[in-house]
C-alpha cells in the first residue's frame, strides 16, 4: 500500500514510550539489582562541619563478621573536581562539612556494613566553622582551603582567589556601568537570599563498581553523565578511558543532583580495597541529602538604574553563591548566573560580580536551571520593587525592557530572531492567562487576600564548546528500527522526544522505532551529559543525522532491488518507492539486511545509520569582561501565579501556576506540558517550604524527609496552566529549542511577587512559609 | 516458624497469591525481604522512614509502609505488590493521564490508589487527599496523578 503521506509525530502528543513498563513496575533502577555475592558498601560521615582529622581507629569496627574492607583517605590522598579539583572522594587531614564521607566500610551484607560504621572511631579537634557566604566573604574569614591555588583547573574558566574562601570569581563588564548609574534618575537596590536545599530525587543515588581481571573497571550508575565518569575515573584514577564501562538505567528523578561524579570514585575505591570484586553503594535519604551533593544557597544584591520613563539604563548584580565545602558544579553555575545575570532585559551597562563561596556547608552541585531559577527569584523582585518605585504596572515595566533581536546579552553575544524566543509574547500570553486585567490584588469575602505575580525567564544552555551526542539506528528484519543514543531518561521523556523526531525523518508509525532505555558506554556513541536542557537538541540533531545516513542506504539498497537511480527514490510508510510512481517500491523489511538477488546472492547487507552532532562556534568567557558566546540560543518565558492569602495566620494557597514557554517547536505538547508543571511544582515546592536549617556548628538540623519538607500531594496549585510560543530555531531538530529546566525558573520569583504583593511587605528571602512572611511584616525578617 | 534459634528464622510469606519461604533476620523490614529474597523490586527505597510512600505494599488491604513493617510480623497478612497487580485500570489511568515520568513513585502511588478505590469507591477529593498525600513525588505537579486517580475513583464509584 501506499500510504506515503500523512506519517506525522513531531508536534503531536504520543504515549510516553516508557509509561506502560512503569505503571507496571517492572523497570529495574539502579538499586532494584540484587546478586549473590555482591559486597555492599557503606560510609562513615563526619559528625562536625569543619574539623581536623586526628585519628581514625577501625579495630572494633572489623570485629564485625561479614566486614571485608575499611577505606580511608589516605588511600587516595588526591582532589578531584568537575572543574576545579579540591575534593578529596574520602576526607583526609581535615573534613570540611557534616555529612562528609570519611571511611568506607565494605561487608557482605548491608547491615553488617551499617554495624561495622557505627564502631569505626574518629577523633576530630574542631575548627571554626565558615557558617554563611557573608562570613565567608569577610577578610579574616576562617579558610575553608588553605591552598585552593594549588587545585588542578579542569575547565579554563574557573578563578580561586589565593588566601580567601572564593573559590571562583566571574566578573561581566559590559558598556560603563560608573558612568551610566550617575545618570539614572530613579534607581533601586536590593538583597535576596536563600539556604542551600536539595533536589530530593525520589531514587537515592547508588552506584556498583567492579574491576576485572582484566583491568577493566565496569560502573554502573544512576548518573545523568556517564561519559563523565569515564573522564574522571581516567583523569585521577589513571585508567584508559577505553578500560571504563559505564552503564545507566532508567532514572529515577534527577534534577541535575546526579549530573556530577560523587558516588562512583568511593565505590571504585571499595572495590579496589575488595580485590576488584562488584560492590555496591546507596545512598540513604540523609546521605543523599547532606553526604551527596545537593543545591546551592545564595545572596544576591543587586542594584537597577532606569529613566524616570522606566527604561533600564544600568544594573550591578554581586551574587555570593553558597557552594559549600566545595566547588563542584558551583563554581559553573556562578559563571552561568553572571552571563544571563540580567534576566531577558536589555540593559546596556552591566557590572556583575559573581562569587562561588566556600563554606562549611554540604557541597553542592548543579540543580535544574542551573543558576536561573536563583538569579531571577533576585531580578524579578528587583523589578517588581522598581516598578513600584517607578510607580509602573510591573507588566508595562517588563515590556518596557524586554530584550529583543538586535540587543546584546550580558556577554555581549548579539541576539536575532534565530536565537532568542519572543519574550514579550510570552508575557502577554500569560497577562491573559493570570486575567491580570481584572486585578492584581482583591480582598474576597472570606477576610482573603488574592493576589497576582508575574516573572519573566530566560536561560541559555551553557554547555562545554564541544558538547555532542551520537546516534546509531540499526534496522531489523522486520523493517524496525533500533535507535541507539547515550541520552539519559531521567523521566524527562527524553527518549520519547527521540524517537518521535526519528519517526518523523523516516515517515515511520512510532511502534517500529525501539528505544534502548538503558546505556552501553561501549555500545552507545558519546554524548557529552543529559543535562542543560541540551538533548532534545545535541540528540535530536544526531538523530536525524542518523536517519539521513540509513535513508540514502536504504535508497540505495532499493535502487538495486528496483533497478532505478537512489535519487529517484523517496522513503516513507515501512517503504521505499519512486517519487514519480508511489506504487512502486520495495518495503523496508524486505531491504533490511540488504538485496538478495533470485539467486541467492546479497548485497549491501544492514542498514545501519550514524550521526552526530557538536556544539558550533561556542566560546569560553573572558576573565576580565565576560565577552563570550555561551550558548547556540536562549529559550525565554513568562511565569505567574495567584495565590489566596489569610492575612490572620499568614498561611497561603497556591491558586494558579501559569507557564508560558517559547521553546521553539514542540515535539510533544502533552509531555511538555508534563515538563512544565513538573518544573512548576519543583520551583514552587523550593520556593515556599525547602532549606536546610543549619546550627551554630553548621550542623544540618532537618537531613530527612520528615522535617525537610516538599510538596505533597494537596499543596499543588489548583490549577496548573501552560501554553507554548513557538518561534523556531533554525538549528533546533524541526526548530526545537531546550525545554527540561524552564517550568522551574520563575516560579520562585513569581511566587515572591505575589506573595510581597498579597502581604503588603517586599519578600526577600526564602522560604516563604507564613513565620517568615509574619517577620517580614513586623520588620524582623533576618536574612538567612 | 523454623528458627535456627540464633539469628534467622524461616517464614512465609504470601505475596500476590502465592507462598513463599524465606529466611530472616528480626530485625529484617518486609521491604528489604520482597526486593532482595523474592525479586519484587516494585516496592522502593526512598526514605525508609515513612514519609515518601514508595515502598507502599498492601496488607490485606490496606496500604502499609513496606520500610516501617518488619517482615516477621507480615507472615499472617495476604500481601500485594504492584507485580501482583498486572493490567489494572488504575495503571492504565496513570498512563492515560500522564501521571508519570521518571517512575520511581508510581507503584507506591498506583497501589495506594488500588486500595482508596476498593475502601472508597465514591470518594470526594477530600478522601482522595488525605490518602494520597502520604505519597511524594517529585517530578509531576501531583495534578496528572489527581486526574489519574480521580478517574479510577469514579469509575469503579458509578460501577
Ligand atoms: S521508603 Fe518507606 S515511606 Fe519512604
Ligand atoms: S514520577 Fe518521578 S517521583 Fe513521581
Amino acid at each position: 500500500m501506499t500510504t506515503n503521506q500523512g506519517w506525522k509525530s513531531v508536534g503531536n502528543p504520543e504515549q510516553r514510550i516508557d509509561a506502560v513498563e512503569k505503571a507496571a513496575g517492572t523497570v529495574k533502577y539502579i538499586g532494584d539489582f540484587a546478586m549473590p555475592g555482591l559486597l555492599h558498601a557503606k560510609l562513615v560521615t563526619s559528625t562536625h562541619a569543619h574539623a581536623k582529622i586526628l585519628s581514625i581507629h577501625t579495630e572494633e569496627a572489623w570485629k564485625v563478621p561479614g566486614v571485608r574492607a575499611i577505606v580511608t583517605g589516605e588511600m587516595f590522598p588526591f582532589h578531584i573536581g568537575p572543574i576545579l579539583a579540591d575534593r578529596p572522594p574520602l576526607a583526609w587531614e581535615k573534613v570540611r562539612y557534616y555529612g562528609e564521607p570519611v571511611a568506607i566500610v565494605v561487608a557482605d551484607h548491608e547491615y553488617q556494613a551499617k554495624q561495622a560504621v557505627q564502631k569505626v572511631q574518629v577523633e576530630y579537634q574542631p575548627l571554626p566553622v565558615v557558617n554563611s557566604v557573608q562570613q565567608a566573604f569577610e577578610t579574616g574569614a576562617p579558610l575553608v582551603h588553605e591552598n585552593s591555588s594549588q587545585y588542578m583547573k579542569i575547565i579554563s574558566n574557573v578563578y580561586p582567589v589565593p588566601g580567601t574562601n572564593i573559590g571562583s570569581h566571574i566578573k561581566i563588564r559590559k558598556g560603563d556601568f560608573q558612568t551610566a548609574w550617575l545618570s539614572c534618575e530613579e534607581i533601586f537596590e536590593a538583597t535576596y537570599s536563600f539556604n542551600l536545599t536539595d533536589h530530593v530525587a525520589m531514587e537515592t543515588r547508588s552506584t556498583r563498581v567492579e574491576i576485572t581481571p582484566s583491568g577493566k573497571v565496569v560502573v554502573h550508575s544512576c548518573t545523568q553523565s556517564p561519559f563523565t565518569i569515564k573522564k574522571v575515573f581516567n583523569q585521577f584514577f589513571n585508567i584508559a578511558v577505553g578500560n571504563i564501562v559505564v552503564h545507566a538505567p532508567l532514572v529515577g528523578g534527577a534534577f541535575g543532583g546526579k549530573g556530577t561524579v560523587q558516588l562512583e570514585p568511593l565505590a571504585y575505591l571499595a572495590s579496589k580495597a575488595v580485590g576488584g570484586k562488584l560492590v555496591k553503594l546507596e545512598n540513604s535519604r540523609e546521605e543523599d541529602m547532606i553526604t551527596s551533593p545537593c543545591h546551592i544557597g545564595l545572596k544576591a544584591t543587586i542594584s537597577l538604574g532606569a529613566t524616570k520613563e522606566g527604561k533600564l539604563v544600568a544594573g550591578k548584580y554581586t551574587f555570593l553563591v553558597d557552594s559549600g565545602a566545595y566547588t563542584d558544579q558551583a563554581a559553573g553555575i556562578t559563571r552561568a548566573a553572571a552571563l544571563d545575570c540580567t534576566g531577558p532585559y536589555n540593559i546596556p551597562n552591566v557590572w556583575c560580580d559573581s562569587y562561588c563561596m566556600y563554606t562549611n556547608h554540604p557541597f553542592a552541585t548543579s540543580f535544574r536551571g542551573y543558576g536561573h531559577p536563583e538569579l531571577t527569584f533576585a531580578v524579578e523582585r528587583t523589578m517588581d520593587q522598581l516598578a513600584r518605585k517607578l510607580n509602573l504596572d510591573p507588566i508595562r515595566f517588563r515590556l518596557l525592557n524586554t530584550i529583543k533581536p538586535g540587543d546584546t546579552s550580558p556577554t555581549q553575544t548579539l541576539l536575532d530572531a534565530n536565537n532568542i524566543g519572543d519574550a514579550a509574547k510570552c508575557i502577554e500570553r500569560a497577562k491573559e492567562l493570570i486575567q491580570w486585567d481584572q486585578g492584581q490584588r482583591r480582598e474576597t469575602g472570606e477576610r482573603k487576600v488574592r493576589s497576582k505575580g508575574i516573572s519573566l525567564f530566560w536561560k541559555t544552555s551553557t554547555t562545554a564548546t564541544n558538547a555532542q551526542a551520537g546516534t546509531v539506528l540499526t534496522f531489523e528484519a522486520d523493517g524496525s528500527v533500533n535507535l541507539n543514543c547515550a541520552a539519559i531518561e531521567v523521566g524527562q521523556g527524553a527518549k520519547t522526544v527521540l524517537a518521535q523526531i526519528l519517526a518523523e525523518k523516516l515517515k515511520m508509525d512510532l511502534k517500529d522505532i525501539h528505544v534502548t532505555m538503558e546505556l552501553n558506554s561501549q555500545y552507545d556513541p558519546h554524548q557529552w551529559r543529559t543535562v542543560a536542557s541540551s538533548t532534545t537538541f545535541l540528540a535530536g540533531r544526531a538523530v536525524l543525522a542518523a536517519a539521513e545516513d540509513a535513508i540514502r542506504q536504504l535508497k540505495k539498497t532499493a535502487g538495486i532491488a528496483m533497478q532505478c537511480s537512489p535519487e529517484d527514490l523517496d522513503v516513507g510508510g515501512g517503504r521505499v518507492y519512486l517519487k514519480a510512481n508511489p506504487e512502486y517500491g520495495v518495503q523496508i523489511k524486505d531491504i533490511a539486511l540488504g538485496y538478495k538477488y533470485p539467486n541467492g546472492h546479497t548485497v549491501e547487507g544492514q542498514i545501519i545509520g550514524s550521526g552526530k552532532y557538536v556544539q558550533r562556534h561556542l566560546t569560553p568567557m573572558d576573565e576580565n569582561t565576560g565577552f563570550g558566546k555561551p550558548g547556540p540560543w536562549w529559550s525565554v518565558g513568562a511565569q505567574a501565579v495567584e495565590v489566596e492569602w489569610d492575612p490572620k495566620d499568614y498561611t497561603y494557597k497556591i491558586l494558579k501556576a501559569i507557564t508560558v514557554l517559547d521553546g521553539g517547536t514542540i515535539i510533544n505538547p502533552m509531555m511538555a506540558t508534563q515538563q512544565m508543571r513538573g518544573g512548576m511544582s519543583l520551583g514552587l515546592s523550593f520556593a515556599s517550604s525547602e532549606g536546610f536549617i543549619f546550627d551554630q556548628q553548621g550542623i544540618v538540623r532537618n537531613p530527612q524527609l520528615r522535617t525537610y519538607k516538599i510538596m505533597r500531594f494537596g499543596e499543588q496549585p489548583e490549577e496548573y496552566l501552560v501554553d507554548f510560543i513557538e518561534t523556531p530555531n533554525i538549528d533546533g531538530p524541526y526548530g526545537a529549542r531546550g525545554i527540561g529546566e524552564y517550568g522551574v525558573i520563575g516560579a520562585a520569583a513569581a511566587l515572591g511577587n505575589s506573595l510581597s504583593t498579597a502581604a503588603g511587605v517586599e519578600l526577600n528571602h526564602l522560604p516563604l512559609i507564613p513565620e517568615l512572611i509574619w517577620q517580614a511584616k513586623q520588620g524582623k525578617e533576618e536574612e538567612l | 516458624m523454623i528458627s535456627n534459634g540464633k539469628s534467622k528464622t524461616v517464614i512465609e510469606l504470601h505475596v500476590n497469591g502465592d507462598s513463599h519461604e524465606v529466611m530472616v533476620r528480626s530485625g529484617d523490614t518486609l521491604l528489604d525481604i520482597l526486593r532482595e529474597q523474592l525479586g519484587l523490586s516494585g516496592a522502593k527505597r526512598s526514605c525508609e522512614n515513612g514519609d515518601c510512600g514508595a515502598c507502599t505494599v498492601l496488607a490485606d488491604g490496606k496500604p502499609i509502609h513496606s520500610c516501617l513493617s518488619l517482615a516477621i510480623e507480615s507472615c499472617d497478612q495476604s500481601l500485594m505488590t504492584i507485580e501482583g497487580l498486572m493490567g489494572s485500570p488504575i495503571q492504565q489511568a496513570f498512563v492515560d493521564n500522564w501521571a508519570i515520568q521518571c517512575g520511581f513513585c508510581t507503584p507506591g502511588f498506583i497501589l495506594n490508589c488500588h486500595a482508596l478505590a476498593t475502601e472508597h469507591p465514591n470518594a470526594s477529593d477530600e478522601v482522595i487527599e488525605e490518602w494520597m498525600c502520604s505519597n511524594l513525588c517529585r517530578c509531576t505537579g501531583y495534578q496528572e496523578i489527581k486526574e489519574a486517580v480521580q478517574s479510577v475513583v469514579r469509575a469503579s464509584g458509578n460501577a
